[in-house]
């Protein structure tokens, strides 16, 4: 069972912008029947190039109906060029975190709006084949440039994790050399641009702030009514590095198996959503 | 209202079941192997319950071995009958693309080893070709693994004629009936099986308890080292409470099994005919000739399977399906692309799997519920409005090479 946020369910269960615009501006579609997931993106434009109207149609699990409606919403009103600046994590963000292996359903929504913008402009799609890209995964026709596109925006290290992102290496198997190949050459160039920058390699970290915004919006969504439903309650004191000082509440606070549920409960919480290097400790007045 | 369909998944525990087994937690807690009354007492109702077992599958019951589950059922049965093979040249086995992962994951590690391993495919209906598995059988065959009936379609292999094929060339046979069991009549004093294993939770006790039926005069060697327990087959203190609760299971098993071949038959037709008459472009998958009461495994075209097992839980309806996402895999199950089932619906596929616990209601409410879900997937997939303009899909764009098992 994946662990979908209730924000996912709530676009799963009730997407908005659904359907088809009659007399779209440019319509794209990215994914195919054979892979599982497919979404149709429907733009309508004004004189400005701004998205006047968004729709669209998917064919895909929970999570990519979730992304495609959250990606409609986020790009109405804005400029193609605004628009094209939306990132595949802003999408999941925006739905409260996917769960790491569904990530590829937010990847989808982003290389939708780039088709459809790349199409509107006659340019060629970013990482497609048509774009000199490699077929790598033949299973679900992934090209080398996708692959080190997430490789080096998520900061991903193992082929576990582009198969997440992208879904290469999920189907046969037979490319996952080819892909710890890519993995090892970019990170390798990323190490080297590092240095040339004089900064250290960008480690797979979240900034302190959005490491805060995300531990909050997890104890909001995802903790708190648990633990309000047994007359509990939590709140977050204070955050120093990886470790998040939280203080129990209401029968919480007296309860004898605090420490059970502060560690299997609160810290696994926030090791699946946020960061699996993150230590829960109840705040000491 | 709630509709639990997706019994091949797991079974509820019967009310006699867990009656029975209560006062071997709370009071006959002893160890069967002791001396002394209070332990030792216990293993006539060991016995007694090998022997319900044994009754319901035509066995005797020295034949019969209590294991923890039917994963552990199928990696004794193949592990050790290799175990006991003399010959050293013997390093082929044969099973199935359809398997339950429990044996094809075996499989694999024998491949590892060194074995070379037959996967015998099957035709879009899940059917076996006899042909094939008399041509793969070879000098060098030491067993055979094959199913009685598949867990996600149902289709049920015809094991009394492989059985006799596989005796003439002198292999050891091994079945896997984990879905088969309660669900059809089976007598193994009828057949040539050597093999068979048995899950418990499949047949309404808890998790955690299973058979191994191994035919008098079969060589197998211990897969769990331990004691002397179940006459040195297998080693391990004997779990008491769950063997009781087995032996009522296999009592009310043997009592159903009319009943899943009338009322829950009759339920799971009515279930599946009435969803293909209120929703168009609905495939059944395995062959209906040949398949277990309550299991059916339908494929919606153009929607995706775990979009449809979500709807489904949110309104109370518990079911399984053999689309990719649901499983975290990123390809159809197994056994669909063993039947080559095509794209357009192998990632909508939905098991629906019955009990003699279903009732009518049930049904009725998951007749009237399933079909909008459908429908209302189906008005958000680009390929339902391209399917209606009667435009052409690319079924096939970006489909990798099938390769499930080779």
């Amino acid at each position: 069972m994946w662990e979908y946020t209730e924000k996912v369910l709530e676009y799963f269960r009730h997407p908005k912008n659904v359907g088809e615009i009659e007399d779209a501006t440019v319509v794209a579609e990215v994914g195919s029947l054979a892979c599982g997931d497919a979404l149709r993106l429907y733009l309508k434009l004004d004189k400005n190039d701004r998205i006047v109207d968004a729709k669209f149609t998917t064919f895909g699990c929970g999570s990519a109906i979730a992304s495609s409606s959250a990606l409609t919403e986020m790009i109405i009103g804005k400029t193609l060029d605004e628009a094209r600046k939306i990132t595949d994590k802003d999408i999941a963000d925006y739905l409260g975190g996917l769960p790491e292996a569904k990530m590829h359903c937010s990847v989808m929504g982003r290389e939708a709006l780039e088709a459809a913008i790349a199409k509107h402009r006659g340019e060629k799609v970013p990482d497609s084949e048509e774009d000199e890209g490699k077929i790598v995964c033949n299973c679900f026709a992934i090209t080398d440039k996708k692959i080190e596109r997430v490789i080096r925006e998520h900061q991903l290290t193992t082929v576990e994790e582009v198969t997440h992102y992208t879904k290469a290496g999920g189907g046969c198997g037979s490319c996952v050399l080819e892909i710890e190949d890519i993995i090892r050459r970019v990170r390798g160039e990323m190490e080297e641009e590092a240095k040339e920058a004089g900064k250290p390699v960008p480690p797979k970290k979240m900034t302190n702030i959005m490491k805060m915004q995300k531990i909050e919006e997890v104890i909001a969504n995802q903790i708190r009514p648990t633990l309000q439903k047994d007359g509990g309650d939590i709140e977050l004191i204070d955050i120093d590095g990886n470790t998040v000082y939280v203080a129990l509440e209401g029968t919480c606070a007296s309860c004898k198996v605090a420490d059970i549920t502060l560690t299997n409960f609160v810290q696994e919480k926030l090791r699946e959503f946020v960061s699996p290097d993150l230590v829960v400790q109840e705040a000491l007045y | 209202m709630e509709a639990y369909l997706d019994n091949n998944a797991t079974t509820k525990v019967a009310d006699e079941v867990i009656e029975a087994m209560l006062p071997y937690f709370k009071d006959k807690w002893g160890n069967p192997s002791s001396m002394h009354t209070f332990g030792g007492g216990l293993m006539k109702e060991v016995e007694a319950a090998r022997e319900k077992i044994a009754g319901l599958l035509g066995a005797q019951p020295a034949e019969i071995v209590f294991t923890s589950c039917g994963t552990e059922s199928d990696n004794m049965a193949i592990f050790g009958t290799l175990g006991a093979i003399q010959d050293p040249s013997k390093r082929h086995i044969i099973t199935t693309k359809v398997e339950h992962p429990a044996v094809l994951a075996s499989a694999r590690e024998l491949q590892r080893r060194g074995y070379k391993v037959t996967f015998l495919g099957v035709d879009g209906k899940g059917r076996l070709d006899l042909d094939e598995l008399r041509d793969a059988l070879k000098k060098d065959t030491a067993v055979v693994s094959i199913m009685w009936a598949n867990n996600e379609t149902g289709v049920i292999f015809p094991i009394d004629e492989i059985a006799n094929i596989t005796k003439a060339a002198g292999v050891p046979f091994h079945v896997d009936a984990v879905q088969a069991v309660g669900k059809i009549p089976i007598d193994l004093s009828k057949t040539q099986v050597d093999l068979l294993s048995v899950s418990g939770h499949k047949l309404h006790t808890p998790k955690g308890i299973g058979i191994l039926y191994i035919r008098r005069g079969t060589r197998i060697r211990p897969y769990l080292h331990g004691g002397h327990q179940e006459k040195g087959r297998r080693g391990g203190t004997e779990n008491v409470p769950y063997i009781v609760g087995l032996g009522v299971a296999a009592e009310l098993a043997k009592k159903n099994i009319e009943i899943e071949n009338t009322k829950v038959r009759k339920l799971r037709d009515t279930l599946e005919q009435q969803i293909i008459k209120a929703v168009p472009n609905v495939l059944i998958n395995g062959d209906t000739e040949n398949r277990l009461p309550n299991t059916s495994s339908l494929s919606f075209e153009y929607v995706e399977g775990e979009a449809i097992l979500l709807r489904m839980d949110e309104a109370g309806i518990y079911a399984s399906s053999g689309s990719a996402c649901s499983s975290g895999s990123l390809e159809p199950s197994h056994v669909l692309r063993a039947m080559k089932v095509p794209y357009t619906s192998a990632h909508g596929s939905i098991r629906l799997s019955l009990s003699v616990y279903n009732t009518q209601e049930e049904i009725d409410y998951a007749v009237k519920t399933i079909p909008p879900i459908i429908e209302n997937l189906r008005s958000i997939s680009p390929f339902w409005h391209d399917y209606l303009k009667g435009k052409e899909i690319d079924a096939d764009k970006h489909s990798g090479p099938y390769t499930p098992y080779s």
